[in-house]
């Protein structure tokens, strides 16, 4: 079966016309600066079940996790130093800062190692980046918002962790939904953090002052901190966008045993850092089309299909989703236009 | 005579672990690699040393060199002469902490924490997103590739020898010892404690804004929160070093020394050791207090 599997992906590979050289002997290391949330911890799971199978497939050599003990920047310098000492051919990494490591990874270049960057990006051009269409996703919220509550009306928007280039994206998408949508109106804006606790002080210090909401654009891991807010206040339930959290997931279910509540769920998954993994794998593979800049789907869950998910997120997790050889070729395809 | 080996001594030990776990870094471009964060480190390690040898700490050291980074990698390269004057200020008011500290007595811990938070509030305002560029001429000095020795083994011998002349082998570095050592005596001698400790804490303010600058022409670009590990280590060096937080005993050779162990120690140590992943962070901690309690076991069995 695993052979049939290997043969598939060999296939795969062949079907798009660039399988050039063997990656059974090459190492990739994953350099990671943080792990002290359940979305990281999620992250390094769905990592270490794609990696533990293709190492017993014998895709590649190796694939080792290392993590520094803290966020700082110039820990994680000398970790990816480090591992250009120690030889491996590729790194994927979850970076500290886009800017302050570029230093190392031109290192690690210049070494002719691939470097892959995901979530946390790095700016340096000799390195590839794995980044999520945040601002699709902000977008697509209002599009959604549009089909739930087709009369329009007033909208409250909770923003992620200022500055951020995810806080900016996802802003810049939904404001763009607005525009194409005149029957909204977003009345009023306040800071959540991605912490439901945050987003619910957030959205209860703002509710007396608004006028009545039909529904919340958020950005994820905010959407029941907000829903616990409008209970709290005694105001009326509005059609708020879930963020793929364990707990979120689990409200949207009990109001829609209770009265069919519709809404739509979108985060970027975790399991990210494995389609990292596999863009690392196809460049070592000799694969030179890749463009440094691959930008991939949001996971997004529907009125339809979010039950079933449901019960594979742990208790305070995110929902995950992890990547094969083919979704990260067809990633790829996606962006090379 | 074991107590001003042992810096030494655990620098060689951690060197022959990293040997037997992956040879290929004790080469010319392994040394390069592994050390070169080790210099801001020293930097920071020395800076911190000019405080407790004056029986005060500096916990405001880490944000001082996230700020100074900042600095570097936008006035510095921007407007050279406004940054030189930031530079040059900075080191200033790291004087007048020294006599605000001494003329009200105040307690340097509470003093330099309150600080910490200034100089990263400032570095945020310098530089509000990651970013900016280092000066080219710090780039191209940092990345000097000189004959037969890496550049960071070079510079933390040049580091080590200028602050152990200046400080050891001076009357004045006596005097500033001594402030730490016995200040009344000083005192009683004529000295000046408020001078002596300005100077300690100038020469604190400036051995910062080297590692700042040394750590920017590393990373290229920098970001407000660069620096923040460095307080600990910073103070962890010295201490590793054979320094004392009190009584003026502080040796520079060793302070460089401890810094260049906690750098190995606690990243290619550990990188090459393949410790699973969730026990990485904590084995991290585990490395530098088997470092630190053996240095306290010896100087204890001394005495």
């Amino acid at each position: 079966m695993k052979r049939m599997l290997v043969l598939g992906a060999f296939a795969a590979m062949l079907a798009s016309g660039t399988a050039l050289a063997d990656t059974s002997g090459k190492k990739i290391a994953f350099s990671n600066n943080y792990a002290g949330n359940s979305w990281r911890q999620a992250m390094l799971d769905s990592y270490g079940i794609v990696t533990k199978k293709a190492v017993e497939d014998k895709v590649v050599a190796a694939a080792d996790i290392f993590t520094t003990a803290d966020k700082e920047v110039p820990t994680q310098a000398a970790q990816v130093q480090n591992l250009i000492l120690q030889g491996y051919d590729a790194i994927v990494i979850n970076a500290a800062s886009p800017d302050a490591l570029n230093g190392a990874i031109k290192q690690a270049c210049d070494a002719g190692i691939v470097v892959v960057s995901f979530d946390g990006i790095v700016t340096e051009p000799c390195a590839y980046r794995v980044v999520v269409d945040f601002k699709d996703m902000g977008k697509q919220e209002i599009e959604q918002m549009a089909k739930f509550q087709p009369k329009g009306g007033n909208l409250l928007e909770i923003r992620g962790l200022a500055g951020t280039s995810i806080d900016d994206a996802i802003h810049a998408g939904i404001l763009e939904g607005v525009a194409a949508r005149p029957e909204f109106k977003i009345v009023g804006s306040v800071t959540g953090d991605w912490d439901q606790t945050t987003a619910q002080k957030a959205v209860a210090t703002i509710l007396p002052s608004l006028p009545d909401i039909v529904g919340v654009v958020d950005q994820g891991g905010d959407g029941y901190g907000a829903a616990q807010a409008f209970a709290a206040a005694g105001k009326p339930r509005p059609t708020i966008i879930m963020g793929n959290r364990q707990d979120e997931l689990q409200w949207w279910k009990e109001q829609k045993d209770k009265d069919g509540y519709q809404t739509w769920s979108a985060s970027i998954a975790p399991g990210v850092s494995s389609l990292a993994f596999w863009v690392a794998q196809q460049v070592l593979d000799g694969r030179t089309d890749i463009p440094h800049d691959l930008l991939v789907p949001y996971l997004a869950f529907t009125q339809d299909d979010f039950e079933a998910e449901l019960p594979k997120i742990v208790k305070g997790g995110v929902a995950s989703h992890e990547y094969t050889q083919e979704d990260a070729i067809a990633a790829i395809k996606a962006n090379i236009k | 005579m074991l107590r001003s080996l042992l810096p030494a001594l655990s620098l060689v030990l951690v060197l022959l672990a990293i040997a037997w776990l992956n040879p290929r870094a004790i080469s010319y471009f392994g040394f390069s690699l592994m050390l070169n964060l080790a210099i801001p480190i020293a930097l920071a390690t020395i800076a911190q040393m000019f405080v407790i040898a004056g029986n005060e700490l500096d916990l405001s050291i880490g944000t001082f060199v996230g700020f100074v980074g900042c600095v570097t990698a936008t006035w510095l390269k921007d407007a050279p002469l406004i940054g030189v004057l930031i530079l040059l200020g900075s080191i200033g008011v790291y004087a007048l902490l020294g006599a605000l500290i001494h003329l009200r007595n105040l307690p340097s811990i509470v003093v330099t924490l309150g600080m910490s938070f200034v100089w990263q509030g400032l570095a945020i305002l310098v530089l509000p997103k990651p970013g900016g560029k280092a000066p080219d001429w710090l780039l191209s000095l940092m990345a000097f590739k000189p004959p037969l020795v890496p550049f960071p083994i070079i510079a933390a011998l040049l580091i080590a020898a200028v602050v152990h002349f200046g400080l050891m082998r001076t009357s004045y570095g006596v005097i500033l010892r001594g402030s730490g050592g016995n200040a009344a005596a000083l005192e009683r001698a004529g000295w000046s404690l408020l001078r002596t400790k300005i100077a300690l804490f100038a020469l604190t303010g400036f051995f910062g804004v080297l590692s700042g600058m040394a750590l920017i022409g590393i990373t290229t670009s920098a970001d407000a929160n660069i620096g923040n590990g460095y307080t600990l280590l910073s103070i962890a060096g010295v201490i590793l070093g054979g320094g004392e937080f009190v009584g003026g005993r502080v040796s520079p050779i060793g302070a460089v020394l401890g810094a260049l162990t906690l750098a190995l120690a606690a990243s290619p140590l550990l990188t090459f050791m393949h410790i699973p992943p969730d026990w990485q962070v904590a084995a991290n901690g585990a490395i530098l207090i088997i470092v630190l309690a053996a240095r306290v076991l010896i100087s204890r069995r001394e005495r």
